[in-house]
């Protein structure tokens, strides 16, 4: 029988083809923690009395989350990080480098074949890289800073197959919106989510990650996409290892599969306070917007930026709108291109590359009653730092028109 | 550890780690005297005040989805919770809860036999909870899991064992 992709990965580590629900311990390639989760890290791994890090090449830390730091509860923490790395030797990218999830490939740390796991739950964004990735929490974590393996249930496999062609107002952003919708929040829970078809193999780098992305918000172990070319060439230069093309055999065995027809597809809107509550953006056009966010790992990447400007291009926005791009890579593509003097000029407020207002920790948040349109990827109560307000998520397109007509809009 | 009896708090279905302990304060403390104080904050503003030591929760479905912050078990069991039993956890939330010592419970029919305020009682080892009379079986908790649990979590079970009980001989390269 054929190998699902999360398969293939694990049994080029194992030497042997895993079965679904059976516990493998894997080695680990890279290994993330954030400002949000290394501190509690450190306890753990200093609790346990553990000596060094296993590697220090494949341990990064990444000061993104409440970057820079707006409190002194947050700078010692972060002093904590820094600390931390240069006695242990760890790789730490610090305030304005970028957002973990967008650095961890842009340095060369995720690879096709690797097992990769991050104290952040949307580590899932790079199965886009096909890539084994997952979430884990800070004690995992120390576990595998101290011993460089860790535990794994073989999780069985989500298809989605999206075929045919996008239309020309959708994006990768609005396919797994759509599809987190039909799935449910809770629907691949501890399961592989692997993304098929013409209309990915079709898709950028920055599109397929926007989906693997959001393989989290259906429950999902991680999110994979096989390498292709176009993997090829966004990774060839960065990692340090040969690029490998892997995809899942012919008979694999999937769960489940889920059929997407991209023609079908038009913009959605996640709606509040549940990622699962997707609507279409023609249902509540009209609805008035205060305040925009374009950025995040979700979106906030290059293309996204690009498609934002080409909308508010020598136009004024008429809802606050902030924006910010995924990694100092990012901004200095962005800066060449025009694309950030295009946002300014239009009103956007652009800041330091980091998770931005994403997580409500430090700035951005809304005030009460505030109706939001955001390109991040979770909309819970409270989410941005204020209960009473409410959290549209889109695409990076949607989400330029709302800022341009301060209201929702179905995007040309 | 193994009978755990506890007074129930009920919640309903995808309660967040964002409800759980609110991103605005986990960032700026690991203190967690203080972060327990918001415990649960988004979905009960009351709940630290109002529970005591040794009470359970009892939820829906895929408690614990969204982030990956561990804050979020260890408020909970730092207010004094026992255990927390739904009809499914996140994943990330399942593992982080026996990486610090919270034991967590699988069990979606106990949910309409059960109201704040009732008694029940656990049986870990054995898979099964009580409720008014009435007695419910889960599936039980992997034997290396139970192994750390009743080390006192991840930390404790390292600096007692001096390795990860996955570790050892396996067919790993
Ligand atoms: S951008 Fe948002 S979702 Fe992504 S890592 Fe940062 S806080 Fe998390």
């Amino acid at each position: 029988m054929g190998m699902t992709l999360a398969e293939k990965i694990i049994s080029r580590k194992i030497g042997r083809v895993p079965s679904p629900g059976e516990i493998v311990v894997l080695p680990i390639d890279a290994a993330m923690a954030q400002d949000g989760t290394a501190p509690l890290m450190i306890k753990s791994f200093e609790g346990m009395g553990a000596k060094k890090v296993w590697d220090g090449s494949k341990a990064v830390f990444v000061i993104d989350h409440i970057s820079p730091s707006s409190n002194e509860g947050s700078s010692a923490l972060h002093k904590m990080m820094r600390d931390f790395a240069k006695k242990f030797g760890v790789t730490l990218y610090d305030v304005g480098e970028g957002i973990c999830h967008q650095l961890l490939p842009e340095k060369g740390h995720v690879y096709p074949g690797g097992i990769v796991v991050g104290a952040d739950s949307h580590t899932c964004t790079h199965g886009a890289f096909a890539a084994f990735s997952t979430g884990i929490g800070s004690t995992d974590m120390a576990a595998v800073f101290a011993s460089g393996k860790l535990w794994f249930k073989v999780p069985e496999t989500l298809r989605i197959n999206i075929s045919g062609k996008m239309p020309k107002n959708v994006m990768s952003k609005d396919a797994i919106l759509y599809a987190i919708g039909e799935v449910g929040a809770d629907g691949a829970t501890y399961m592989s989510v692997e993304f098929t078809g013409d209309a990915v193999k079709a898709m950028s780098v920055d599109s397929r990650m926007a989906m693997t992305n959001m393989a989290v918000e259906m429950g999902g172990k991680t999110g994979l996409i096989a390498s292709d070319g176009v993997t090829r060439q966004y990774l060839e230069g960065r990692i340090k290892v040969p690029f490998l093309e892997i995809s899942a055999d012919p008979g694999a065995h999937y769960s489940d599969t889920l059929e997407i027809e991209a023609g079908k597809l038009e913009p959605m809107l996640s709606c509040p306070h549940q990622v699962d509550n997707v609507k279409a953006v023609s249902e509540l056009e009209g609805l008035q917007v205060d305040q925009v966010f374009i950025g995040s790992c979700t979106n906030g990447r290059l293309e996204d930026l690009e498609v934002a400007a080409r909308v508010l291009r020598c136009k004024k926005v008429k809802a606050r709108t902030i924006v910010m791009p995924a990694s100092r890579e990012t901004y200095l593509a962005a800066l060449e291109k025009g694309i950030i003097e295009e946002l300014v000029r239009s009103g956007c407020a652009v800041g330091v590359p980091g998770c931005g207002p994403c997580v409500g920790g430090h700035h951005g948040v809304p005030s009460p009653g505030d109706v939001v349109v955001s390109t991040t990827n979770r909309n819970f109560k409270g989410r941005m730092g204020c209960a009473d307000s409410s959290i549209y998520l889109a695409s990076p397109l949607t989400a330029a028109y709302c800022a341009l007509n301060g209201k929702i809009t179905v995007p040309e | 550890m193994d009978v755990l009896k506890g007074k129930v708090w009920k919640f309903g279905d995808d309660i967040s780690t964002d409800l759980i302990i609110p991103g605005k304060y986990k960032f700026k403390t690991i203190d967690l005297d203080e972060l327990s104080k918001h415990a649960m904050e988004g979905a009960d503003p009351q709940f630290a005040l109002k529970i005591s030591k040794g009470d359970i929760i009892v939820a829906g479905k895929n408690f614990g989805c969204g982030s990956s912050r561990e804050q979020a078990p260890l408020v909970i069991k730092h207010a004094g919770i026992s255990a927390v039993v739904a009809k499914s956890f996140a994943r990330i939330f399942y593992r982080n809860s026996f990486n610090i010592g919270l034991p967590l419970v699988e069990c979606p029919d106990l949910y309409n036999n059960v109201d704040t305020g009732d008694v029940v009682e656990i049986q870990l080892s054995e898979g099964r909870v009580s409720s008014r009379g009435k007695t419910f079986y889960f599936k039980p908790i992997p034997g290396f899991l139970m192994t750390i649990l009743q080390d006192g979590g991840l930390v404790e079970h390292f600096k007692k064992r001096g390795s990860f009980i996955w570790e050892g001989p396996t067919r790993s390269q």
